[in-house]
């Protein structure tokens, strides 16, 4: 789902932090109020792992990339607003070390990665859990079933995001960045995420969620939504 | 694995080329954080392949006097382009107008490789090549701790720093982990094993992976708080802006106004 720099205008990747940053400054500011020592060490920890994640990537034709992120999980573990700085740093580092999604898009890939991705999926997790207590195995098939919502709407957001730079920049006659109108771009993001990544993600919540329940239930206790 | 975890820990978390003596390596971090975001800018408005290529040999001369290894930095751009970028394209190269390369009938359907689309498929790699080149030239040449601090003083919020930089050393610590998980695998077995025998050893490895990770990200930040670590990135170097830094900035702006320029004349 990464977009690398070229693949939109400059001005829609840097525009879109008018949505992303005043996020991030709730996200942060939500963050440094709950924030205790030892929070530190987790968040960093579960940022690699979305990093890791997030490196085991396939192209789609026509789209961007389709992998799992683990934004759900990060949500249920540490909370919506911490998975937001969670995920977006994993982001920040792939794009500076790795070239993984440009750094002009780092305010859109967060934008779909970082904010829509765990925000809806966390979202439908509570919505699905809803009047489940804790430690339900009914809460694992929510897990499954956020993450999966999640990265689904994440990817539909890309594929509007990329179908719309056709009718937005032209140079010439032909598209400047993004050639694939959103006819193209919309159904073969929500099809290979829907029929693929989805589920890869959907599995990584559930398996993620259920470890930590086995190891380290005092974590989520501690929080109270898994 | 274990090239990857040797290559990437050889070129970005050794800083093997941040710390050799080299145009980049003497700028102030800051100049250099913002004569890089000028030429990504200047790369995403260009839309002529020329000025993109011109501008790319540019990279190229800044790289050469950065003293970077020439054939590195062109391999590490290059290599995983061509099957991301490259593939996501491909399908545009026949969505093309006219005029078209040959044209093949396949039942009811017609490919026809569009001259246009080719055109403009190549301006789309090229500047994704330029852009991924400035972020390599940029870690390469720029030691993680000043990359840090210059964040710091664009007042991105500490506890964001704090989270990047711990992430920084697990992502390495990964990458350590599962390098030793493979060569204690490997060095104890002979012969070859079933499919499931290796699925169960991955399920199994993945679990003890996130178990090592866990432990070790808390004695990590122990050792931190131990040494006195406050959340304060701290660096030898102090930052001053010398006389070098605002001519290589405002070279980055007059060779950043040339291709705007020149991109719009050659439109």
């Amino acid at each position: 789902v990464h977009i690398p720099d070229g693949y939109t205008s400059p001005l829609f990747s840097l525009g879109s932090g008018v949505v992303t940053v005043p996020v991030w400054s709730i996200a942060v500011a939500r963050l440094q109020r709950t924030l205790r020592g030892r929070t530190v060490p987790l968040l960093a920890f579960l940022s690699a792992l979305s990093f890791a994640l997030m490196m085991v990537s396939f192209p789609v034709p026509a789209g961007t990339t389709a992998h799992a992120v683990g934004g759900t999980f990060i949500a249920i573990v540490a909370g919506p607003w911490a998975a937001v700085v969670v995920v977006s740093v994993a982001l920040v580092i792939q794009a500076l070390f790795f070239g993984d999604g440009g750094i002009l898009a780092i305010p859109l890939n967060c934008l779909n990665l970082a904010v829509i991705l765990p925000l809806a999926g966390y979202a439908v997790y509570r919505l699905t859990a809803a009047g489940s207590p804790p430690g339900r195995r009914r809460r694992l098939w929510a897990a499954g079933i956020g993450g999966y919502a999640g990265l689904t709407i994440s990817a539909l957001a890309v594929g509007v995001e990329l179908g719309i730079q056709p009718l937005l920049f032209r140079s010439g006659g032909l598209p400047t960045y993004s050639p694939y109108t959103l006819m193209q771009a919309v159904p073969v993001m929500l099809l290979s995420h829907g029929l693929g990544a989805s589920f890869v993600e959907a599995a990584v919540t559930v398996l993620g969620l259920a470890y930590m329940r086995r190891l380290y239930p005092g974590l989520l206790a501690s929080r109270g939504s898994a | 694995v274990a090239g990857i975890a040797g290559s990437t820990e050889r070129a970005i978390f050794t800083e093997e080329h941040a710390r050799r003596a080299g145009w980049l390596q003497g700028l102030d971090p800051r100049a250099k954080l913002v004569m890089f975001l000028v030429a990504v800018l200047t790369a995403g408005f260009l839309t002529n392949l020329a000025v993109l290529a011109g501008l790319y040999a540019v990279v190229l001369v800044a790289a050469r006097a950065s003293r970077t290894p020439f054939d590195f930095f062109i391999r590490r751009v290059w290599t995983g382009i061509p099957f991301f970028a490259g593939v996501v394209i491909v399908p545009s190269l026949f969505l093309g107008g006219p005029p078209h390369l040959f044209s093949l009938r396949l039942g009811p359907v017609t490919l026809a490789l569009s001259v246009p689309a080719i055109w403009s498929a190549l301006v789309f790699v090229m500047r994704v090549g330029v852009s991924v080149s400035l972020a390599v030239l940029l870690v390469m040449t720029t030691r993680w701790a000043d990359l840090l601090k210059s964040l710091h003083a664009l007042r991105v919020p500490q506890v964001f720093v704090l989270i990047l930089s711990m992430t920084y050393r697990y992502v390495f610590l990964f990458l350590h982990a599962v390098n030793g998980m493979l060569e204690a695998r490997r060095s104890r077995i002979v012969g070859v094993t079933s499919g499931g025998e290796q699925r169960r050893w991955i399920a199994g490895s993945i679990g003890c992976l996130m178990n090592r990770s866990f432990h070790l990200s808390s004695d990590v930040h122990s050792a931190m708080l131990a040494r006195g670590f406050t959340g304060e990135v701290r660096t030898y170097h102090r930052f001053a802006m010398r006389a070098a830094d605002w001519i290589a900035v405002g070279g980055c702006a007059v060779v950043a106004a040339a291709a705007l320029a020149a991109g719009m004349l050659l439109r």
